[in-house]
């Protein structure tokens, strides 16, 4: 699908001129000096590009619609998935995928919030905003993990929880109070990577990680920079101004020094201009924290996190 | 997850605090409209004698209203907030926590501390709507852990009184992480057994509800606050459609399963005295814990095969 960002815009036509010479070069003409350079010129526009990117480019670009989601990490990443439904409740959240697979033969839980890439399937994703029920089977099977003494990968991607009648009638909030407060006491390795938007509490009650690790083009902050501006300024088209104010990208996180243990590289360009080299890059992370964690206890594990998330905290005292 | 909202209904606006009249002699109800005479709603511990409508209180005035007469401690009275982000928006984030230190004479959004109620031992933490619309961030997160923490410690029940807009967009990232360190510290106080209640006071949305305010082992709220995670206006903005009467309002929680009971503020020491008691195992006030039954034979080791024939 062709979809870009403002800012893509230059660099796309440029990788269409170089595909359109590759294309008439075919036959008796020779473009292969051409494309060369025009290749080199890309490769200089693309490095211009990306590491001049604001705060709200950057938003914008984990927000990107081609770029990978949960399933498409789960298909690169690992095998003999299957995926599982329902809280036992009410009924099954499409926004929240979980289920089992491997992880280099080794069998695991996975959990991620899960988008739509076409009109059809954005609704049926619900945009990947969950509903309590969501949240609730998510930890069900955070808990079948545990006895199983399996593992558990959590992909995050979400501009929030869903704010509905239904949702807040269901418990939205207790859900996700819930799983933070579960989460916290897994006897089990959690690994949390926030591969594109992480919003809030939605994004949160999935990641009460061992280890939390944010994608170098990925977000994650406490309210929508569009939520914010709203709040802040009335206007929630002041979106840009209120990313700068939040530090929501993965390199403001890491200054911080206690919320995220890595920033997973990206392919130039970003995730989406070579899903299959983003996964790789995140397995090499994935499997390097898993062999470290599977040093610690059940109980070490537990303590581990505990001092994780208690030392995240900035006070005058 | 916004420390200031806006509500469009009726009962209990944004602004529920007392409107003073000059002098402040009269205060003008902002539920039932009428003029009391605002000694009379102090003496009726800050509940409209005419409609029953709870104003907000301080958390001083809570603490007063629960714990026993001077048996208060405080903890971490001088933490205070710091601005590591460098947040601006119309304002310097470092600017409001100056004026609102100032404003308050010290400290955040909770007060924190031990006392006793009935002369039971617990730990406190109170949230103050008046300090930056009782938003959390590090200090507030950090001080509710520690008093998680004090409990274990203590071996004491715990209890969070809330009033928030949830989190502090202020101190953004960091501000999300204290809803998941104060809920881990919740996992170990449940593990020890110890009681944790959670009392909802109006209002309490966002990041607060959506951690440690929804996990009481009983959660209490008080008539009519409002209760929820999304804030209304965003919610009527997301679903473009208008929301039913009551919606997020304690009766309406009560309804749906989402708190235990509602408990008018008049009651609310006594009753929390008695979930304390029988969730302790101590007995009622004035009276003899019961002696239990003496048990004549001594328990067999292993049960006994089940004779069915
Ligand atoms: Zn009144």
């Amino acid at each position: 699908m062709q979809f870009f960002l403002d800012f893509e815009k230059p660099l796309i036509e440029l990788q269409q001129k170089i595909k359109e010479l590759r294309e008439y070069s075919s036959g008796t003409v020779d473009f292969s000096s051409e494309i060369k350079k025009l290749e080199k010129k890309a490769s200089k526009l693309r490095d211009e590009i990306f590491s001049n990117l604001n705060r709200w480019q950057r938003t914008q670009l984990a927000r990107h619609q081609n770029r990978p989601y949960t399933l498409d990490y789960i298909e690169h990443v690992f095998t003999d998935w299957f995926e599982v439904h329902g809280d036992r409740n009410y009924r099954d959240d499409p926004a929240l995928v979980c289920g089992f697979a491997r992880l280099n033969g080794e069998p695991c839980a996975i959990i991620g919030h899960q988008k739509g890439r076409d009109t059809k399937e954005k609704v049926y994703r619900n945009f990947g905003m969950p509903h309590p029920e969501g949240y609730r089977k998510a930890l069900r099977v955070m808990q079948m993990a545990e006895q199983f003494n399996l593992p558990i990968f959590t992909f995050v991607d979400t501009p929030g929880a869903f704010p509905g009648i239904g949702a807040e009638e269901r418990g939205q909030a207790e859900a996700i109070a819930r799983n933070l407060r579960e989460m916290a006491a897994l006897t089990v390795p959690v690994i949390v990577t926030v591969t594109g938007e992480g919003g809030s509490g939605g994004a949160l009650a999935i990641a009460v990680g061992n280890k939390v690790m944010m994608m170098q083009y990925s977000v994650y902050a406490v309210i929508s920079p569009e939520g914010c501006a709203a709040i802040l300024w009335n206007d929630g088209t002041l979106g840009p101004q209120a990313a700068e104010a939040l530090k929501l990208t993965s390199s403001d996180i890491n200054e911080l020094d206690c919320v995220i243990d890595d920033v997973v590289p990206e392919p130039e360009g970003g995730a989406h201009n070579n899903p299959a080299e983003a996964a790789a890059q995140l397995k090499e992370y994935l499997v390097k924290h898993l062999a470290e964690l599977q040093q610690l206890s059940p109980d070490g594990l537990v303590e581990q996190r505990y001092q994780k998330f208690r030392a995240m905290t900035r006070v005058n005292e | 997850m916004a420390w200031f909202k806006k509500s469009k209904a009726p009962i209990a606006p944004a602004e529920g605090k007392k409107v003073h009249v000059p002098e402040g002699l009269w205060t003008k109800c902002k539920n039932c409209q009428e003029i009391i005479y605002t000694k009379e709603i102090e003496r009726n511990l800050n509940v409209c004698p005419k409609c029953d409508y709870h104003f907000r209180i301080s958390a001083r005035e809570r603490i007063a209203l629960v714990l026993d007469d001077g048996s208060f401690v405080e903890t971490d009275p001088d933490m205070t907030s710091v601005d590591f982000l460098k947040f601006k928006d119309s304002k310097k984030y470092n600017d409001r926590i100056k004026a609102s230190l100032k404003k308050a004479g010290g400290g955040d959004a909770v007060v924190t501390g031990s006392g006793t109620i009935e002369g039971l031992p617990a730990v406190l933490a109170v949230f103050d709507f008046s300090f930056m619309g009782g938003s959390m961030g590090s200090v507030v997160g950090e001080k509710i852990t520690r008093a998680i923490e004090l409990g274990l410690e203590m071996k004491a029940p715990v209890l969070v009184f809330s009033s928030s807009g949830g989190a502090r967009m202020q101190e953004s990232i960091l501000s999300l992480m204290q809803m998941a360190k104060s809920s881990a510290a919740l996992a170990k106080l449940k593990k020890a057994g110890l009681p944790f209640i959670s009392v909802l006071t109006d209002p309490t949305t966002g990041g607060v509800t959506a951690s440690f305010a929804m996990l009481g082992d009983l959660n209490i709220a008080e008539p009519r606050a409002l209760i929820g995670f999304a804030g209304p206006r965003v919610i009527e903005q997301t679903i473009r459609q208008q929301l039913p009467d009551g919606f997020q309002r304690s009766e309406y929680l009560l309804e749906h399963g989402m708190v235990d009971m509602i408990v008018p503020r008049q009651e609310l020491k006594a009753r929390l005295s008695q979930i304390l008691r029988i969730f302790q195992q101590k007995p009622a006030p004035g009276e003899p814990l019961p002696v239990p039954p003496v048990v004549e034979e001594a328990a067999p080791e292993t049960a006994p095969a089940a004779d069915t024939e």
